[in-house]
């Protein structure tokens, strides 16, 4: 292979694994967010009490996180072909990785919402807040640090997910790593799609670090 | 409780003075700021396997004083205090709040009850994403006042706990002191018309301590602010309460001026709650027989307070008893803002000489305590 088709390679499937990364965390963290706030704060005794409901929703998430993600790609194949009208393609691997990004997001979500010191939540009540205003003016912004770490792992783990979609014809890297460097035995290929997905992560989990660093004012020295 | 100081209590705070913040309409009319009737509190099931953490407590709170519940830990201040403004529940009886029953106010009552209660806490509860100034501005955006509105009263209020070169500084940068400060100036966002103290002093050392005990005084003073506090230390009842309730195992045990409470308690705990301040040098308190054998002496506290503080007796009663008094512990404190002293002397046992010390304390009225018999 020419060093220009490696590369033309390459920035497609890096392309289509952005583009991938992006929409599905982006949706699947928009969704998963209240789901996570709602798993923190509709227990017994809690700001929207609900525990029937919350249990439920904790079953349904616990289920989809279990589900191998290759198989939840394959069983969620009518919802997809609904939702994009093709099984097959980037748009139609975007389905199922915000399918998984949802309950993921939202587990990470609801643990950096019980983090926060229940006498926040005492004080505020104290002082005749609502409880939408206790999720908006304490918990979330006192959580944000640890949202956005749970938001870098979860494009991080995207990242990974995304590899295994070349099986409904999704594209991106983890596929041209499968099709072009092991099965075609392309070894300088392989290495190239593991280099490019090395930096790809590496810069995610950079960015990720600095803003919640930016936003963490917990540990702050003069 | 003695009726000696009685017609005091509250008068001296409770005159309005129409300085901002007070509200003199309020200030003048009758109703405790706060009436506990057979208020409890009980969790779990009735009978076996429940937890009373509040019996049957009757407490009135007047209004423009500065009124402690002391109490070990455990002992249900935490949860008495909260029933004011309903962060628990009452599970009989009443809390009222300037005349509302509390238990009888609905979810959106219960709020704007809430936005007339200030409340500061051991653990400050301050938000770390938050600076200084946006901190003490949180009741203000809750209560939905507009941005100017807030600016306004914000920079006064940290002005006022003396903190007006820290607004932007985030809780992780200031100490323990400056940051129960930031909760006062939250807690007075509000204007309230009572403010409750969670143990508020707790996490800070005695000299930070003093200086917020102080602020709260000061406080009081110029706003006729009501403060309900409470805490498991004497020496902040002591300081600024001039009313005091003891509780124990859930029941307030003893209750009245602090000064009539500190100078002559009546229950064991208080006793055993103002043991460090009264204490017996250890020594001495090994040393002390409960009868007499042949040659000992009587140890015997004087306490002077009112009147009597102010004369030089111990002088005089060297004089009476022509036999040598030995003074072996004392302290003089200030209560409430009276002052108060305690001195331990022993002298001879000899039935003439305690006879003649019995006569002239009956004379003088000094108010003594025999505790025992030492070598």
């Amino acid at each position: 292979m020419s060093p220009d088709m490696i590369f033309g390679l390459l920035s497609k499937a890096l392309m289509q694994t952005l583009q991938m990364v992006l929409v599905a965390g982006i949706v699947g963290s928009i969704i998963g967010l209240p789901i996570g706030v709602f798993l923190a704060t509709s227990g017994k005794g809690e700001l929207f009490p609900a525990p029937k409901t919350n249990r439920l929703l904790g079953l349904v998430v616990n289920a989809a996180r279990s589900t191998p993600f290759i198989i939840l790609v394959v069983a969620i194949v009518p919802l997809t072909r609904l939702l994009t009208g093709t099984s097959i393609g980037t748009w139609a691997a975007i389905v199922p990785l915000t399918i998984a990004t949802i309950p993921f997001f939202a587990r990470l979500v609801e643990s950096a919402i019980r983090e926060v010191d229940k006498g926040l939540i005492e004080a505020a009540r104290a002082m005749g807040a609502t409880p939408s205003q206790i999720v908006y003016k304490v918990l979330l912004p006192e959580a944000r640090p640890s949202i956005l770490m749970a938001l870098t792992m979860t494009i991080v783990s995207l990242i990974g997910y995304s590899a295994m979609v070349g099986a409904v014809g999704g594209g991106g890297l983890g596929d041209l790593g499968i099709r072009f460097g092991y099965q075609r035995f392309n070894p300088e290929m392989m290495v190239l799609v593991v280099a490019v997905l090395i930096v790809l992560v590496q810069v995610v989990q950079s960015a990720g670090d600095g803003l919640a660093r930016r936003f963490d004012k917990r540990n702050r020295k003069n | 409780m003695t009726s000696q100081h009685a017609g005091r209590a509250g008068a001296t705070y409770a005159a309005p003075d129409g300085k901002p913040g007070s509200d003199p309409v309020a200030v003048a009319h009758s109703v405790p700021m706060v009436t506990f009737q057979g208020a409890a509190k009980r969790y779990g099931p009735v009978g076996e396997g429940g937890f009373t953490a509040v019996e049957s407590v009757d407490l009135t709170v007047e209004r423009g004083a500065i009124t402690g519940i002391i109490g070990r830990s455990g002992a249900g201040k935490s949860t008495l205090i909260r029933m004011v403004n309903g962060l628990e529940s009452v599970t009989s009886g009443k809390v009222l709040v300037d005349g509302v029953d509390v238990g009888a106010l609905g979810e959106d009552g219960l709020r704007g009850l809430r936005r007339q209660i200030g409340m500061i806490f051991q653990h400050f509860n301050l938000l770390s994403s938050r600076t200084a100034f946006d901190n003490a501005a949180l009741p203000l955006e809750i209560a939905g006042v507009d941005k100017k509105a807030i600016r306004a009263k914000v920079g006064p209020l940290l002005d006022l706990v003396g903190l007006g070169d820290k607004a932007g500084s985030y809780p992780s940068e200031l100490s323990g002191g400056q940051k129960q400060r930031v909760g006062i100036a939250r807690a007075l966002a509000t204007d309230p018309k009572l403010l409750l103290s969670d143990e508020a002093t707790s996490a800070l050392d005695p000299e930070t301590t003093q200086s917020i005990l102080e602020l709260l005084k000061r406080i009081n003073a110029d706003f006729g602010l009501t403060v309900l506090l409470i805490t498991h230390e004497m020496e902040v009842v002591k300081t600024i309460a001039s009313h005091v309730a003891v509780i124990d195992a859930g029941r307030i045990v003893e209750s009245g001026r602090t000064f009539d409470v500190y100078t002559n308690p009546q229950h064991e705990t208080t006793r055993t709650l103002l043991a460090s301040a009264l204490k017996l040098p250890n020594w001495l308190r090994s040393a002390v027989r409960p009868q007499p054998s042949a040659g000992d002496r009587v140890l015997v506290r004087l306490v002077f307070f009112g009147d009597t503080a102010f004369q030089p007796l111990t002088g005089r009663l060297v004089a009476e008893l022509g036999s040598d008094v030995n003074i072996l512990a004392g302290a003089i404190e200030e209560i409430s803002g009276e002052p108060f002293g305690s001195l331990v002397v022993s002298y001879s046992a000899e039935p003439d000489v305690v006879a003649r010390a019995n006569r002239f304390y009956a004379e003088t009225g000094l108010t003594t305590e025999v505790l025992g018999y030492v070598a």
